[in-house]
């Protein structure tokens, strides 16, 4: 896994933050269709709930999680779409 | 000069608020409009019950004149708003003209000081493929006439797999699918249909509601009637020739009959004007209700893209505030304390079937702690079913 969120290029980027749940997991579902597979999307939240359901919808859907980066006050989550 | 103030929408949010507001201002200090496109008032919840019972479409607890509703001080204007100019506080509206040969609009400009949109949510069929294909195997009981077709498919339902899936969220009052759920296990029961039918719960959450605290409280009460979960199933298309349901996440499921809470976006004409995100809810701010970088626009209600469920509760207690608010501003007065602020309540009844409900109170700073369901939550829901129609729209409580 990359050390810092810069090593990886992203496609697309959400930013979710002060939106609460399920806000970010829906904006992470409704995005992951806008860029091709193979792609990158970078997500931030703000919402703690982010740190369990963004990796188990993930995983769930078949795709690969790139990265979660702690940030002040936030978090990022990068997730490349693999189907 | 009295202000002019316009309101779109004559839902549950706009009409409380433009009645508010009549109370609050002096006919030297505003004029007040509400604009709606039907000039009918629909109290949405009685959808939920109208698959099971044999109630009238034109009940007068389902319908009723927008205008019958309205302080005498407000006028109502029946129309479409096609168009909102907020550079030039304008709002174009088309109106349907009886007295013109067939078909006759007439378009008229009106211009504003403060405007108010309440323009709420639409059904957006378009958005998940496979639902347009016309109404074979899938239904819903978003509208009278859904609910109405809902009614008729169950009236012949001879046994089999029912799916109830959510298309997206958000969608209008989320406990709705899971109470209707309950209410179809019930139903199922007192047709001696139950042994003889699968039901299926799907939802886009990993978890069956979208508040934590209560999909862990209701998930017992599912299982023990036998109702199955699939969760973190978020609708990708409807295939009515093969009756499966497909999901984002990759999976497929099979169903006699669908019922699926439909997608959902926001009016028409703030997408038009330019005035919402990407499914056309209005930014705006949690507390003030301003429309985000915009002066004298306030939202609330389902338009708005809050953290706060599509409920008939949210936009009632938002329209308190905005109608204080907005009469406070055209006073020059400062308003201070709790009252001047919107701090998310909302206030919402689950039926969990057996004549059995519990209730949901939270606002943006504490989640809800339900209690038990019991009967008298079922018959506060039902006597709040009647009572609307005095209090509620007139801004009473
Ligand atoms: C099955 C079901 C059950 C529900 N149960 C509950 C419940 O138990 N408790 C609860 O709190 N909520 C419940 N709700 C949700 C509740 O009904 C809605 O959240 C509420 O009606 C929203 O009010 P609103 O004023 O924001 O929007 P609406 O009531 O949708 O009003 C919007 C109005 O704007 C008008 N409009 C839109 N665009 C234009 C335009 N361009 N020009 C003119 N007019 C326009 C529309 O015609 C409409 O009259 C339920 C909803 C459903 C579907």
């Amino acid at each position: 896994m990359p050390e810092k969120p810069g090593e990886i290029q992203i496609d697309k980027e959400i930013d979710a933050r002060g939106s609460f749940c399920p806000g970010p997991l829906m904006e992470l579902i409704r995005g992951i269709r806008a860029i091709p597979v193979g792609g990158t999307l970078a997500l931030l939240s703000s919402d703690p709930g982010s740190a369990r359901d963004v990796p188990a919808w993930v995983q769930k859907a078949g795709h690969e999680l790139l990265g979660t980066f702690p940030e002040q006050g936030y978090t990022r989550f990068v997730v490349r779409r693999k189907r | 000069m009295p202000r002019q103030i316009i309101i779109i929408g004559g839902g549950v949010g706009g009409t409380i608020t433009a009645n508010m507001l009549a109370r609050q201002l002096r006919p030297h200090e505003a004029e007040i409009t509400l604009i709606d496109s039907t000039g009918r008032h629909v109290y949405m919840p009685f959808w939920l019950y109208m698959p099971f019972n044999d109630s009238d479409p034109q009940s007068q607890l389902l319908v009723r004149d927008e205008r019958t509703l309205l302080h005498q001080r407000v006028h109502l204007l029946i129309g479409q708003v096609q168009q909102i100019d907020v550079a030039n506080h304008q709002v174009h509206v088309s109106q349907s003209n009886a007295l013109e040969p067939a078909g006759g609009k007439r378009e008229s400009v009106l211009v504003y000081d403060d405007l108010v949109l309440a323009t709420g949510a639409r059904l957006a069929f378009a958005d998940l493929p496979g639902l347009e294909e016309g109404p074979g195997v899938w239904h819903h009981f978003y509208d009278t006439e859904g609910a109405l077709r809902l009614r008729q498919a169950l009236s012949t339902f001879p046994g089999g797999r029912i799916v109830i899936a959510v298309a997206g969220i958000p969608y209008r009052c989320p406990p709705a699918p899971l109470e209707f759920t309950f209410l179809l296990d019930d139903w199922l029961r007192q047709h001696y249909l139950r042994e003889h039918t699968v039901i299926e719960y799907l939802y886009p959450l990993p978890r069956v509601f979208t508040i934590e605290r209560v999909a862990e409280m209701v998930a017992p009460w599912l299982e023990e009637r036998e109702i199955a979960t699939r969760v973190f199933f978020t609708p990708e298309a409807v295939d009515q020739q093969r009756r499966v349901i497909r999901s984002l996440e990759g999976e497929e499921v099979p169903f006699d009959l669908l019922i699926l809470v439909p997608p959902h976006r926001g009016a028409q004409v703030i997408e038009a004007s330019g005035l919402g995100d990407s499914q056309g809810w209005i930014p705006t701010d949690r507390y003030t209700l301003q429309v985000k970088g915009q002066e004298h626009l306030y939202a609330l209600g389902d338009a708005t893209d809050l953290p706060v469920p599509k409920s008939g509760s949210a936009a009632h207690f938002e329209a308190r505030v905005l109608a204080r608010r907005l009469a406070a501003a055209i006073r020059g007065e400062t308003l201070e304390g709790d009252e001047a602020l919107y701090d998310g309540e909302v206030m919402c009844f689950l039926e969990t079937g057996n004549r059995r409900a519990t209730q949901l109170v939270f606002n943006y700073e504490h989640p809800p702690e339900p209690p038990r369901p019991s009967l008298f939550y079922h018959l506060e829901k039902q006597l709040l079913n009647h009572a609307y129609w005095h209090l509620i729209p007139q801004g009473l409580i």
